[in-house]
């Protein structure tokens, strides 16, 4: 009996531990990263660090064209994104008749698991050059084809995050709703998307959050060329977000050289958007859950 | 009177009931074109791969090491490596992410830290692969000192699998009903015989889909591994766990962007493999998944 007992001990201390493991991580993670790039901070001059033009050997490390290809492509696979993924989970949600949610759903779950190499392969054997053609331009590997690929990468995020949400909303708003003679699109409209809103915006903001982060797809198509997009042509043109200078220049860099410091300093700013990003997201759901508990009890 | 104004609102209300039905077709059709356009790519990119990719593919492709600048020959030690990855991210990160949700699922009772675990593991899951990559670089490959290795690319790619498990096996635990533990308990079960003997036979196909799932997942990633494991080229694989290694997502990514003139058809090849790899994992997870439910006693 004793036996037992000291083993149940145990085992409940290991299970207690691997439970904080999460907080040990997210923490030597942040820790690792500062220690790597704050150097970064010291050895570059803020003049040049927040200037136009990133060009490591002869020690230029201006970030702000690699924050531009990040926001411009970020933006364009939003502007995809989010309306045909929002308007996929509804579909999925609110319209499809069983047999084609169970067609859909596993189709969604194909597209979240293809590897986001694969796609940047495909997006330079097959989008690439469609896009060089369709609009005459002299390269194909452009913001613009970067944007169309990791719209596929945040589609899934998408619909999913925000399928569960229209799901949540209980069965009871839609039948008061149709009872009081408004159409189903009525319904969905001014009922159910109203009140799984917080739901839809966590799928949105988590939607971006991938698209920021994502990384082999964008070095594969984007062309690779650090330059800071000025207006909407720059869609059309090639350039290079932050994520993939981190993961084309690391390999090549001297450990502990500026450069490597000032790539380290790139991957702090990506940790603290997506940080900012989560928590966000995070907030709205808990938010959410406060006001629900409230207005039940 | 009365009969005269219904007959004077007659034809209003019934354009306007048209007017709504037209409006609702037209949402619907506007709704299945946008899941049409989401759908079609992923069709098109699955059939894309496959016709262009299954001529490739033969007993030297998978069996052989790659010859000529890799031009020629087959991608083995790629294929070994990742699964050499996978076996050891499983390893690690298996039994930390279902140690951690049978923590939050049973033990945790809801206060501030428990919050505080929960934020870590949505920020865990939302942080890019490549600075895992950086991390599993500064840490794993530079300061403990394992070099690029398939140990320090495993441990990198287990902590990106992690939050997958942690929150597919806690969702698995807490859809066993209570009244499952309860009983254990009045038995004279204590709290871990009851976990162990009750609650996670009981999770068990929910817990094995998302350990698939998450595993998937580290199979088919790249920026993890560049700087912590991924050789561009061995002519020999890998002895043991402090060795570089090939990989497949790696390797697709060289033959697709680093070497010049590489034959398309082995391009289509290696990507089918790749494929084949992570949906094979996806299928088996959905099987397992489909089984479970029909076979659910509860």
């Amino acid at each position: 009996m004793r036996e037992t007992s000291w083993s149940e001990f145990l085992i409940t201390r290991l299970i207690k531990v691997t439970g904080y493991s999460a907080i040990l991580i997210v923490g030597i993670i942040f820790i690792f990263l500062l220690r790597e790039g704050s150097p970064a901070l010291i050895e570059i001059p803020f003049s040049t660090l927040f200037s136009v033009r990133w060009y490591p050997i002869e020690d230029y490390f201006g970030i702000l064209p690699l924050i531009g290809g990040s926001l411009i492509v970020t933006i364009g696979a939003g502007a995809i994104a989010i309306p045909l993924g929002l308007a996929t989970a509804i579909f999925i949600s609110e319209v499809a008749p069983r047999w084609a949610r169970e067609i859909l759903k596993p189709m969604v779950e194909i597209l979240a698991g293809l590897p986001s190499v694969l796609l940047g392969f495909i997006g330079i054997l097959a989008l690439a050059p469609l896009t060089r053609e369709f609009l005459n331009l002299p390269t194909g590997l452009t913001a613009l084809t970067g944007a169309l690929l990791l719209s596929a990468i945040s589609i899934p995020t998408i619909v999913s995050v925000a399928e569960d949400a229209l799901d949540a909303v209980p069965k009871t708003y839609r039948d008061a709703a149709l009872a009081m003679g408004a159409t189903k699109w009525q319904t969905i409209w001014r009922v159910t998307l109203p009140a799984a809103r917080s739901g839809v915006l966590t799928a949105v903001m988590l939607g971006i959050g991938r698209a920021i982060g994502e990384t082999m797809t964008v070095m594969m198509v984007t062309g690779n060329a650090p330059v800071l997009p000025t207006g909407l042509s720059a869609l059309f043109k090639p350039t290079r977000t932050m994520t993939a200078t981190i993961a084309a220049e690391m390999g090549e860099v001297a450990n502990g050289s500026v450069h490597y410091h000032a790539l380290f300093l790139i991957g702090i700013s990506l940790f603290l958007i997506s940080l900012v990003v989560n928590l966000a997201a995070a907030s709205v759901v808990f938010r959410q859950k406060k006001r629900a508990e409230r207005i039940l009890s | 009177m009365g009969e005269s104004s219904t007959t004077a609102h007659k034809p209003a209300q019934l354009f306007k009931l048209a007017d709504r039905n037209m409006v609702q077709k037209i949402g619907f059709a506007g709704l299945s074109v946008a899941t049409f356009l989401t759908v079609l790519p992923i069709i098109l990119v699955v059939a894309l791969v496959i016709l262009k990719g299954g001529p490739a593919i033969s007993w030297e492709f998978l069996s052989e090491m790659p010859r000529d600048g890799m031009r020629a020959g087959g991608i083995l030690p790629a294929i070994i490596g990742t699964f050499w990855l996978t076996i050891g991210t499983g390893i690690i990160a298996v039994p930390l992410g279902i140690g951690a949700a049978i923590y939050l699922a049973e033990y945790a009772s809801d206060n501030r830290w428990t919050r505080i675990i929960r934020i870590a593991i949505i920020n865990l899951a939302g942080i890019p692969s490549v600075v895992f990559g950086l991390f599993g670089l500064g840490l794993f490959v530079l300061f403990m000192r394992f070099g690029t290795s398939i140990i320090a690319g495993s441990l990198t790619l287990s902590i990106m699998t992690l939050p997958v498990i942690i929150s597919t096996t806690e969702e698995a635990l807490r859809s066993v009903p209570n009244s499952f533990r309860v009983v254990s308990v009045s038995l004279g079960g204590t709290k871990w015989q009851t976990i162990r003997r009750i609650v996670l036979p009981q999770a068990t196909p929910g817990i094995l889909t998302g350990v698939i799932l998450g595993l998937e997942r580290a199979a088919g990633e790249t920026a993890p591994i560049l700087f912590t494991v991924a050789a561009f080229f061995l002519p020999q694989l890998p002895s043991s766990m402090f060795d570089a290694t090939m990989a497949l997502p790696y390797h697709l990514f060289v033959i697709s962007t680093q070497v010049p003139g590489m034959p398309i058809k082995i391009q289509y090849g290696t990507a089918l493999v790749l494929l084949t790899f992570v949906l094979g994992m996806n299928i088996v997870a959905t099987i397992i998944r489909s089984r479970a439910r029909a076979r659910r006693q509860w």
